[in-house]
């Protein structure tokens, strides 16, 4: 099914995207053809349950991954026939990621966590502003072992949006915390969607989490199942799970 | 995994196999050596004397522990060798006429022995024969006793008394002009007028017997005759070559072994550490299901065991490889009938035990922790690592260094042991190569220094008898002569308390221009003519310094005793020497102004006929050719240092590959997901790297000069183990010795950076975003 285009630019197209991958005898196919549109500055959500295809997707998406068939453009390069190098400086100038288990190097404070990717970054924001988008101001200094799993997620956000990307794909960030601090993850990410205009995918199994986007598309079994457009898109202070 | 413990098997292997090489070519040298004597009858004493008649020998026997005698004539003669142009020199000693050899057995090679009949028929030594390209049926000139004599080699053979075949009194072997020969009594006595007599006599005891007492008496019994002093077996000259060598080879046998077992240690104690911590859940499973701590300490341990025995096995294997070659290398310097080189079991079984229990040692902590581990706690996650500030910040130094070096920092402040440990592994390597270089390279310098820079003569020309002043004039005339210093060498025994060495003063001008003594820093030292001027070597055996006063007995002339004063001592690399102007020596020796002999620089381009000349003088004994001898002995010594240069470039090279692999390996392992995480980010494989084997990099920066020190130290050690009463090796270890071994340990940890940077590449960034790590 096709994502209905709006009057925004595309920043993503995929159109016919498979993904076949072999584990031992058995080939699965993660995905049976997408094709989509992700547009510049809107906050997405992918939802499905585990195997759908959701990560997979956003692992091309984010150039981490290449589909078996199928084309993926990014604004106006192709992802698809790119090397290496290019993807990884396609991820390194476009893309901020956010992890399920936020990923923090754990021998860095806060602070030099974002500096790390600052520094390769072409013309970032500074560290410190970064974290005060996620109102970490008072914690640059520590390191994550001293602080909790929603501050680590929170540093990883700031991390991840410290280079002013154009796209934040975000993998799960709340699938490790409970609910009043997945709010507060949420907050941040529709925050600094408002604030630097960031298109921002999420992936979830919660439909809850969907509320607050402006498009929820649902993925099952390796295809688009349904998109569904959100007018009013719910602040994550009124969200609950 | 198993690479790792391969890296750490590898390792082992080296120190095994130089442990099984140094320990096998003792046990077969010493078992060649004692097999060659008892077999050839090698005699226990030795004494030369001027002449007494044959009877003599009934009272010799006579003697208490004697068990048998034989007498012969030993002369020194001067060669006349075909392709020769310099002189050789020739020791004759006589065999009896019906060629039944009691003590000192020849082993004919080739050929036949001689017949007392025919005139000039001899047999000659194999070192002698094959550097000279000689064999039966070759003919040889000497001058024996005045007269130009054409000799007939009609055997080959080779003696015990001279498995290492070296002119006595000099340091350097020389083949081609140095041989020994055995001629029939018969034939030998006319030319010195010896018929019915003997001026050398060998003894075998009985055993149990007292070598000092039977010396003491046969002293007695010679004295009339013009004996120098009985010498015991231990101060035969080939003897004491071998015995120094066997000295050295176990000096050497414990330091190289030590060093690679303990790198060994060093990596299979980090192996084991992180194993044991990666393995926490399947022990605490194991645990839950009943397997005592007893069980797991045995599992572990026959893990170690088996990496010890892989590493042993291979050791032995190429250690006895390596011997093979060692072996082959002797056999140029020392000649037996037979050398066969012999793994020693004793050696096998040392080593192996060695091996494994170094693998234990080194991971001891690690295994009894595991088997010790509550099954709760172990099924537990570890706690993260926690960090804290480190040095860095404390120093505020942190504006200097990006987060990706700080990354690096703190790592290492985190697991300072384990660098630690990897840092020694490493600077082990270096260390290596700096002694072995210095033990292989010191004789080469050592050779260098003195017959370059103390002795600057080209010729030394020794006379039978002193001579008088003439016989320097007659030099001087000589055509292509340049310049002539005259000596004087006294044979005396030195006695110092109960402590007692034959020897000899040499006298000297106050300041010799030719032949001259320096110290150790180069300056020419004044030959004092109110005492001795003693090598440090010798006062040591005396046990003597400066000032003391020591009873020197001339065994020359008149055989008088003098005490003189050590005058002072110096601090030379060969030989145990004494010094004395020389004019203050004749004076004690109530002589007028003669001389032993002479050193002589001569016209390179007039040197051949010069040589032909000085053969044909009767008083010339001998004629050393510095030059020459030095030439042949360098070729055939750097071949040797070349080959034992080589292993230990392997040696070190396997050590540092190993230790640098292991630890980088390791480092890849526990930082994956956090570089797959950086590569997620956008970081290139080359930035990645750069933080993965930074800390491989400032480990390895750290090694060498520890590395070079720890270098130093052991080659110091060695110099002790090296040093002989015949030379003792200058501790000169030359710059590019340094930079050679820090240019093999970067190189090596260069390489096996390279191969474990491959594994960044494997990195599963997908897998990252799923897994906490």
């Amino acid at each position: 099914m096709n994502a209905s285009p709006s009057t925004a630019a595309p920043i993503f197209t995929a159109r016919g995207v498979t993904k076949v991958y072999r584990m031992g005898d058995v080939e699965v196919h993660a995905l049976r053809g997408v094709d989509l549109d992700l547009l510049a500055g809107e906050f997405v959500v992918l939802l499905g349950p585990s195997g759908s295809g959701k990560s997979t997707l956003l692992n091309i998406l984010g150039g981490l991954d290449t589909p078996t068939s199928g084309q993926v453009r990014y604004l106006d390069q192709d992802l698809t026939a790119a090397t290496d190098e290019q993807l990884t400086r396609f991820r390194r100038e476009h893309v901020g990621f956010v992890f399920q288990f936020y990923n923090l190097i754990p021998s860095l404070t806060a602070a030099e966590n974002v500096e790390l990717v600052t520094d390769i970054a072409a013309s970032p924001m500074p560290a410190r502003e970064a974290l005060a988008l996620v109102g970490l101001q008072d914690r640059a200094d520590h390191f994550p072992s001293q602080l909790s799993g929603g501050e680590q997620q929170r540093v990883a956000i700031a991390r991840a949006v410290a280079k002013r990307p154009k796209v934040l794909l975000c993998d799960e960030p709340t699938g490790a915390l409970d609910a009043a601090t997945g709010v507060r993850v949420l907050e941040s990410l529709t925050r600094v969607n408002r604030e630097l205009g960031t298109l921002t995918a999420v992936i979830t199994h919660n439909a809850v989490i969907a509320d607050i986007a402006n498009r929820v598309i649902s993925l099952s079994a390796g295809r688009i199942s349904s998109v569904r457009e959100n007018p009013t898109p719910m602040s994550p202070s009124s969200i609950s799970w | 995994m198993w690479p790792q413990l391969l890296a750490a098997a590898l390792v082992m292997s080296v120190g095994l196999a130089a442990l099984t090489m140094a320990q096998s070519t003792i046990v077969s040298l010493e078992r060649a050596r004692d097999e060659y004597y008892e077999r050839y009858r090698f005699a226990s004493i030795f004494a030369q004397l001027k002449r007494a008649p044959n009877e003599l020998a009934a009272r010799i026997e006579a003697i208490p522990g004697v068990r048998t005698v034989q007498t012969r004539i030993v002369v020194d003669v001067n060669l006349d060798v075909p392709g020769l142009a310099e002189p050789a020199a020739g020791r004759i000693i006589s065999i009896p006429d019906d060629g039944r050899i009691t003590l000192n057995a020849l082993h004919l090679r080739a050929g036949r022995m001689p017949d007392a009949d025919a005139a000039g028929e001899v047999i000659a030594s194999e070192a002698f024969v094959e550097a000279n390209g000689l064999g039966p049926g070759s003919r040889v000139a000497a001058i024996i006793n005045g007269r130009y004599q054409n000799l007939t080699i009609t055997g080959v053979a080779l003696s015990p008394e001279f498995i290492y075949q070296i002119r006595p009194g000099e340091f350097l072997p020389d083949d081609r002009r140095f041989g020994v020969f055995w001629m029939p009594e018969r034939q030998l006595a006319p030319a010195y007028d010896m018929h019915g007599a003997f001026n050398d006599v060998c003894l075998a005891l009985d055993p149990g017997a007292s070598m000092d007492d039977v010396i003491a008496r046969l002293d007695a019994v010679l004295e009339p005759y013009g004996t120098l002093g009985a010498l015991p077996r231990s101060e035969q000259t080939s003897h004491r070559y071998i015995t120094d060598e066997l000295d050295q080879l176990r000096g050497m046998s414990i330091i190289p072994p030590t060093i690679f077992l303990s790198a060994a240690a060093f990596i299979l104690n980090i192996v084991f550490a992180r194993l044991v911590r990666t393995q926490r859940e399947q022990i605490a499973a194991l645990k839950a299901f009943g397997y005592s701590g007893r069980a797991i300490l045995a599992h572990y341990l026959s893990m170690v065991a088996l990496v010890a025995l892989a590493g042993s096995v291979l050791g032995v294997v190429v250690g006895y490889r390596f011997g093979l070659s060692v072996t082959e290398l002797y056999t140029r310097f020392f000649r037996f009938p037979i050398f066969e080189f012999r793994l020693s079991p004793a050696a096998i079984a040392t080593g192996i035990g060695l091996g494994v229990g170094s693998a234990v040692a080194g991971t001891v902590r690690s295994v009894l922790h595991a088997a010790a581990l509550p099954p709760a706690q172990a099924m537990r996650p570890e706690p993260p690592p926690e960090y804290h500030t480190t040095i860095v910040e404390r120093l505020r130094l942190t504006r200097l260094f990006s987060p990706a070096t700080r990354m690096v920092v703190r790592y290492l402040e985190r697991q300072p042991v384990r660098a630690l440990l990897s840092c020694l592994g490493m600077s082990l390597a270096g260390a290596v190569l700096v002694m072995g270089s210095y033990t292989h390279g010191a004789l080469e310098h050592l050779i260098d220094y003195s017959f370059s820079k103390t002795q600057r003569q080209d010729i030394t020309v020794a006379f039978y008898e002193p001579a008088s002043p003439s016989a320097a004039f007659d030099l001087e005339r000589l055509p292509g002569v340049v310049g002539v210093e005259p000596f004087r060498a006294v044979p005396v025994r030195f006695t110092a308390g109960h402590r007692s060495y034959r020897g000899a003063v040499t006298g000297l001008p106050a300041t010799p221009h030719l032949s001259r003594v320096l110290d150790t820093e180069e300056r020419p030292l004044s030959i004092p003519d109110d005492g001795l001027l003693l090598s440090d070597s010798l006062a040591e055996i005396l046990h003597v310094g400066p000032g003391d006063v020591i009873e020197v007995a001339s065994l020359e002339g008149e055989r008088r005793t003098f005490q003189l004063r050590v005058a002072s001592v110096a601090t030379t690399y060969l030989g145990t020497s004494a010094y004395m102007e020389i004019n203050a020596l004749r004076t004690l020796q109530r002589e007028g102004p003669v001389l032993s002999g002479a050193y002589m620089q001569v016209d390179k381009a007039q040197a051949a006929s010069l040589f032909t000349l000085l053969k044909s003088v009767p008083r010339v004994a001998s004629v050393t050719v510095k030059d020459a001898a030095l030439k042949s002995f360098q070729e055939t010594m750097s071949q040797n240092i070349l080959l034992m240069r080589l292993f230990n470039l392997i040696f070190a090279s396997v050590i540092a590959f190993g230790v640098v692999y292991n630890s980088a390996r390791i480092s890849l392992a526990e930082r994956a997901h956090e570089l797959a995480t950086l590569r997620v980010l956008g970081m290139t494989r080359a930035e990645v790297s750069a933080i993965l084997l930074g800390e491989l990099g400032v480990i390895a920066l750290a090694a060498i000069p520890l590395g070079l020190v720890l270098g130093r130290v052991l080659a110091g050690v060695a110099s002790l183990a090296l040093n002989t009463e015949s030379h003792r090796i200058p501790l000169v270890i030359l710059p590019s010795t340094y930079a050679f071994a820090a240019l093999v340990v970067l190189v090596a940890t260069f390489v096996s950076s390279m191969v474990v940077r491959r594994g960044i590449d494997r990195l599963d960034l997908i897998e990252v975003l799923k897994t906490k790590g």
